[in-house]
């Protein structure tokens, strides 16, 4: 008995709310109806749904690879598609009409009410409610997925361990650009960039800056006294900040009147010592710069003695700051 | 409060007057077209150079606090020597400054003589003759890239690195950059020919020489001082695009 009343209480309860809905259209009109344009109206759907296409095409362009003149042309179409759509809309669907008197301030419940009949019925051009609101929320839908998919080549989001790999180990020999091996004479007052021979040399992990100091001039952190043979020191050459190279090597004619030995990131100009295992002296970088243990083969060929002293690159979760 | 404002003010504007006035006078000998080039080069030596580098050359370190002090010369032949009197990058006022590029404060003949003296103190390296004519500057591009442009700057306009600068290469003569290649002034690096081969270092300096008058393919070259006021124009050049379009459009709904 108490369901049944209360299924007639619900049914009563819909049939008001519908009454409340119909209400608006027995009241006189305050905007004038407006004659429908369907020309207008189809134009617009089909510049929305071009928007859409065109931003798909840049989900498209972006995923296959494709020039970045694509990326921003397809962008730039859906963009300005959308305009051109919205543009259509205010000159040729919404009613326009000229006011003279001032715009009373929006206090009251029933004012509030009549700001949003002037809304709707504005509206009264339209014809196809719907597929117009479809259209709208394609496009809408797919330039936001347009907007978002550069975000997934951020990196890695849910397994991190990859960005510890470096191509490194034990045994591998030093080589230059053109993949000649270094040898300890090669070595000299200037400072060299090598990678791992046989490597991908574009991996963040590959590239290092190898130096020769006085060997009574390093003071290596405790555990690392043999992974400078003869005075030359390996580093990762990606700053630990923003993953820059680190490109600039300070290295005085004059110590001691000059700036110290170091190796300077130009991007933003955080300084590594050299001396006593790429720690920061200043600059914007959280944690010393990766070292790279080497040794030298009996016939006088550089060799990685082993992998980095800790993560290649900028920072990320999961990584402590030493 | 106005002590500590003046003070402030005159460090401020003081401190690039500084940099500047960072030469000393030089000491000339008397009688000085008398003397026979090896006489003047050693004259000129004890005037000039011999408080901070010392007796023939053996270097100083003992007035290091006051900034009288230098490194040896002995063997840095005169490949170094006649870059840094070239330049204007000695005398230096203060052992601590960075040397910077000034008039040459001795004429082509005293700087002859101080070269040659210099010379004759150790076994060095000569004065480099490089033939940038022979170069390519398509690969000496390249070759500034990797190793000069992560301080120089790609279009050698120079930069800043922490406690020194980059000198802009804008007025570096070929002979100049081939010796500041080798020798690594202040604290450049020294690149061996294992790094750039003679050869390549005529092409290095072929680029040198293009990078001071560079065909700016686009038109105006902002100075070349990089994407970022490049990107401020086309913003500026965006901006009046986008706003003259939102005052048409906007205009058209009021004439209606």
């Amino acid at each position: 008995m108490r369901f049944l009343r209360r299924l007639v209480g619900l049914f009563v309860a819909a049939r008001t709310v519908r009454e409340l809905a119909r209400r608006p259209d027995e009241e006189p009109r305050i905007v004038e109806p407006g004659e429908p344009d369907p020309r207008a109206e189809a134009a617009v759907i089909v510049l929305l749904l071009l928007a859409a296409a065109a931003a798909v095409l840049f989900v498209v362009a972006y995923a296959l690879e494709w020039s970045t003149q694509v990326l921003g042309g397809a962008l730039g179409a859906s963009l300005a598609l959308v305009a051109a759509a919205l543009l259509v809309v205010g000159a040729r669907l919404v009613v326009t009409e000229e006011l003279a008197e001032e715009y009373p301030r929006t206090g009251t419940p029933e004012e509030q009410d009549a700001v949003a009949r002037i809304v709707r019925e504005s509206g009264s051009r339209f014809t196809r409610k719907r597929l117009l609101g479809a259209a709208a929320a394609t496009a809408g839908g797919a330039l936001g997925a347009a907007l978002v998919t550069p975000a997934l080549s951020l990196g890695p989001a849910l397994d991190t361990s990859q960005l510890n790999e470096t191509p490194w180990r034990r045994g591998l020999r030093l080589v230059d650009r053109d993949g000649r091996p270094y040898t300890a004479q090669d070595i000299e007052d200037a400072f060299y960039t090598a990678f791992p021979e046989g490597a991908d040399p574009k991996a963040i992990g590959s590239p290092i800056v190898l130096v020769r100091l006085d060997p009574g001039e390093l003071r290596l952190p405790r555990g690392r006294e043999r992974w400078a043979p003869d005075g030359i020191v390996a580093y990762s050459k990606i700053c630990t900040h923003a993953g820059c190279a680190v490109a600039l090597y300070r290295n005085p004619k004059f110590e001691p009147a000059q700036p110290d030995r170091a190796l300077v990131c130009p991007c933003h100009y955080s300084t590594f010592d050299v001396a006593t295992g790429g720690t920061v002296l200043f600059g914007p970088a959280g944690r010393p710069l990766p070292q790279l243990p080497l040794m030298v083969d009996a016939g006088g060929d550089m060799r990685a003695a082993g992998g980095f002293s800790g993560p290649v690159g900028p920072s990320w979760w999961g990584v402590r700051s030493s | 409060m106005r002590a500590v404002l003046a003070a402030t003010l005159a460090a401020l504007l003081g401190a690039p007057a500084a940099a500047h006035a960072g030469a000393p006078p030089i000491v000339r000998p008397v009688g000085e077209s008398q003397l026979s080039p090896a006489q003047l080069g050693e004259q000129l030596y004890a005037g000039n150079c011999l408080r901070c580098h010392g007796i023939a050359g053996r270097g100083s370190t003992t007035g290091l606090s006051s900034g009288v002090a230098g490194p040896p010369l002995r063997g840095v032949g005169a490949r170094a020597a006649d870059f840094y009197l070239r330049t204007g990058y000695m005398p230096l006022d203060d052992a601590h400054d960075q040397p910077i590029r000034r008039r040459p404060q001795l004429d082509a003949k005293e700087r002859a003589a101080v070269v040659g003296y210099i010379a004759s103190l150790g076994d060095g390296p000569p004065v480099p003759r490089p033939e940038p004519g022979r170069g390519d500057v398509a690969e000496g591009r390249e070759l500034f890239t990797d190793h000069c442009a992560g301080c120089h700057q790609v279009a050698a306009e120079g930069g800043i690195l922490t406690g020194a600068k980059a000198p802009p290469l804008d007025r570096a003569s070929p002979t100049e950059v081939a010796e500041a290649v080798r020798i690594g002034p202040y604290v450049m690096p020294a690149f061996s020919e294992r790094d750039i081969s003679d050869d390549e270092l005529d092409s290095l300096i072929a680029y040198v020489q293009y990078a001071k008058h560079p065909e700016d393919a686009g038109g105006w070259g902002i100075n070349h001082l990089g994407p970022f006021p490049e990107g401020m124009v086309t913003w500026f050049a965006a901006m009046v695009v986008l706003v003259g379009t939102c005052v048409a459009i906007g205009r058209r709904g009021v004439r209606r």
